[in-house]
């Protein structure tokens, strides 16, 4: 389970975030969903410990951040970059199993792992020699699924994971995440501005907006009772969102 | 890992050695043809007559690098001349006799010989056809053209006092100082030569006066002081070694104005060897040459060493440098400035600086060259990790990663490319820099080319100049196989 807890954060005296509260359960998909300067980029690198934050907790399984080391906190929390991010001048294997041998695993330990996570996100196996560069976008996201899998974290936090994908291979990875998540049995927290992955690929969405949450529910729920009037615009505003029939 | 420690070690017990080597006599010499014949003929009359082995020490640049080197122990003699004496070093144009000048040394724990023979004075010349269409035959003779003659004056000519400012003001000649132009001593014979100029300082012994009919202006105000040839040495030596002392005192009056002009004649125009010339002189057998292939092998360890080490150097400092520039952004600015600074200092003025500090031989080039190559490392490492994508060292952080860990693992492999594009700049550079060491008597590839320009004989550069420029593709034919081996794979562009 992942929690943010009354979260506030200022910049040289301009708040970004205020009073944020946000709940995972354990083996949910969650969006945070916003515009840009929504202050959900700066939510992420909280939760990623990669900025101290003014109030509140951050908890994995009702531990805090801030009594772990930033290693510690790492394993706990697997991060898919944008657009992957995987380091251009390693193997997409290396890319992989860089943070395992960082930490000291054994070379079977890692190609044992590696080769498990490989199956789960069904990606040929040629694949892992090939360097970013010579990579799909769909082959990259998958390598840094693996690579945010690879140390078994409790939650996974994915960055925009189809931002830079074309609209038809959007369409065939966002099947296949789903389906990824299921299999891998994480608790998942999608940072998003775009209405429409959050939609397909979670079951509760939170929206951002000018550094407070606006309104948490289903999609159904902001559709249909919206909180406020920037709710019903931000929702309008996307030029394609999936019919009331196709949400569960 | 090893081998850098293995060098490291090197470095500190080599480079001791190698400018105190044994406790042989030292002998230098002046970068010019007569300096180079009487350091060959003072080497050659110490050997016959002891055992102790001699270093020669010849073309090592200008007076003062010379005088520096006899002070701080690097050589023990060379030869000079008495008004270079008088006016360079002790700074008393007064001083005329022999025993003036030994007293006011004797001060600073040196000694001269008695004059070798001969007066090698300064004096102006002119091409034979320019003389005769403006009617020269002295100095004041000038002052008719003196707007429109273009001149061409050695630097230590245009700076000394009994030079060109005393000389100016002596016969009142005011030159249009457009038409004054500094050049290398052997250099301007060439331009004189080629009508580029028309007027030039020169030795009176000098054999090109004759080889370029040249003639030689007189100096009717008695302008010029003496040059008597002497040896100086450092007390220290004469005590330690009387014998080999005397040897050289043997010499005194022997070498006559036309002796040395003829020697220099040899050697200038009939491009006979400094040692085979001095050999003749003293009526002995030439030394036993160990033939050229030998030469440039003895010429490309030097310059090896001198390269080498300014690289580990550079790497060992440059690098850790260039990354504290990058993290302390004050600090990082008086790092690339400091390093920028030194680069500009001309190199033979950086060399003068370093004599003080570390006396002849290849310490100061060493450590000229090691500032030298610093500037394209820093520089290189400070731009290559300043241009890698910050999102790649922030999500190295989200992955757990320490700051070392990002440093090795992500921020200098992305860097690596430019890093040694950097290093490779400071090699090549290195190399052909390197060649100035044998101004202060470091060797290398330069020793041919210096002594090769002050005989104006194009061959002899060229047994040191193409080396270097071999040495140099080398150099880069290595750093190609560098960039496969050291550059991540997944940043090279595909073959």
């Amino acid at each position: 389970m992942l929690e943010l807890q009354n979260i506030s954060k200022s910049f040289e005296g301009r708040p970004v975030l205020a009073d944020v509260n946000l709940t995972v359960p354990k083996g949910a998909t969650h969006a945070l969903i916003g515009s840009s300067g929504s202050g959900k980029t700066t939510l992420l690198r909280i939760t990623l410990g990669l900025i101290p934050f003014d109030q509140g907790y951050v908890k994995i399984n009702d531990q805090a951040l801030l009594s772990f080391t930033q290693v510690e906190w790492a394993d706990r929390i697997g991060y898919v970059p944008q657009d992957g991010g995987l380091f251009p001048h390693i193997s997409a294997r290396n890319n992989v199993a860089l943070i395992a041998k960082m930490r000291g695993w054994a070379k079977s330990k890692i190609d044992a792992r590696v080769e498990e996570l490989r199956r789960v996100v069904d990606l040929d196996a040629e694949i892992l020699t090939h360097f970013p560069r010579e990579m799909s976008g769909g082959q990259k996201q998958r390598v840094a699924i693996m690579r945010a899998a690879m140390m078994d974290p409790a939650v996974m936090l994915l960055d925009e994971p189809m931002a830079a994908l074309d609209p038809l291979i959007r369409r065939t990875l966002q099947r296949e995440l789903k389906s990824i998540f299921q299999r891998l049995g994480k608790t998942v927290l999608l940072v998003t501005h775009d209405l429409g992955e959050a939609v397909y690929l979670a079951e509760q969405i939170t929206m951002l907006h000018e550094g407070r949450v606006v309104q948490t529910g289903s999609y159904r729920d902001l559709l249909l009772s919206p909180a406020t009037d920037f709710v019903s615009h931000f929702i309008n505003a996307q030029r394609t969102v999936p019919d009331v029939s196709e949400v569960q | 890992m090893a081998a850098m420690l293995r060098g490291a070690l090197a470095l500190g017990v080599l480079v001791p050695c190698a400018s105190f080597a044994a406790d042989g006599i030292v002998i230098g010499g002046k970068i010019f043809t007569e300096g180079y014949i009487l350091g060959e003929i003072g080497a050659q009359a110490i050997e016959a007559s002891s055992q102790v082995p001699v270093t020669r020490k010849l073309g090592m640049g200008s007076t003062g690098i010379l005088f520096e080197a006899l002070k701080s122990g690097a050589i023990d003699v060379y030869p000079d001349y008495t008004g270079t004496l008088a006016e360079a070093i002790l700074k008393r144009p007064e001083l005329r006799s022999l025993d003036e000048i030994r007293q006011a040394l004797s001060g600073m724990g040196l000694t001269i010989s008695g004059s070798l023979g001969f007066n090698d004075t300064y004096a102006l010349a002119v091409k034979e056809e320019f003389a005769e269409q403006h009617g020269l035959h002295s100095i004041g003779d000038l002052i008719p053209i003196e707007s429109t003659v273009r001149a061409a004056f050695s630097y230590e000519f245009m700076d000394r006092k009994d030079g060109y400012p005393g000389l100016v003001g002596s016969y009142h000649l005011s030159f249009n100082p457009k038409d004054v132009n500094r050049m290398e001593h052997t250099l301007s014979f060439q331009a004189i030569d080629n009508n580029a100029v028309d007027l030039i300082d020169v030795y009176s012994t000098d054999a090109k006066i004759k080889k370029l009919n040249l003639r030689v202006l007189k100096d009717d105000h008695n302008y010029f002081p003496v040059y008597q040839a002497v040896w100086v040495a450092r007390k220290s030596f004469v005590d330690a070694h009387p014998r080999e002392w005397q040897a050289l005192l043997g010499l005194e009056g022997k070498i006559s104005e036309e002796a040395m002009r003829d020697m220099n004649a040899q050697a200038d125009i009939q491009k006979i060897s400094f040692e085979k010339i001095a050999a003749q002189f003293l009526g002995a057998a030439k030394p036993e040459s160990k033939g050229w292939l030998h030469e440039v092998e003895r010429r490309t360890k030097e310059h090896l060493w001198l390269v080498g080490v300014s690289l580990l150097f550079s790497v060992l400092v440059g690098i850790p440098l260039g990354v504290t520039a990058v993290r302390f952004h004050a600090t990082g600015q008086a790092i690339l400035l400091s390093s920028a600074l030194i680069q500009t200092v001309p190199s033979l003025a950086l060399l003068c600086f370093l004599i003080p500090v570390f006396g002849v031989g290849t310490k100061p080039a060493l450590a000229a060259l090691c500032l030298y190559s610093l500037l394209p490392v820093v520089l290189n490492t400070f731009t290559g990790i300043r241009a890698v994508n910050p999102i790649h060292v922030e999500n190295a952080h989200a992955f757990g990663l320490n700051g070392r860990q990002v440093l090795f693992r992500v921020v200098l492999p992305l860097a690596s490319p430019t890093l040694l594009a950097g290093i490779k700049t400071a090699t090549i550079v290195s190399i052909g820099t390197a060649t100035l060491a044998a101004l202060v008597g470091a060797g290398g590839y330069g020793a041919p080319i210096v002594s090769g320009l002050a005989l104006n004989d194009i061959p002899t550069i060229l047994t040191g100049a193409v080396p270097a420029a071999l040495m140099a593709l080398v150099a880069h034919g290595i750093f190609e196989l560098l960039g496969v081996l050291l550059i991540p794979a997944g940043l090279r562009r595909r073959p």
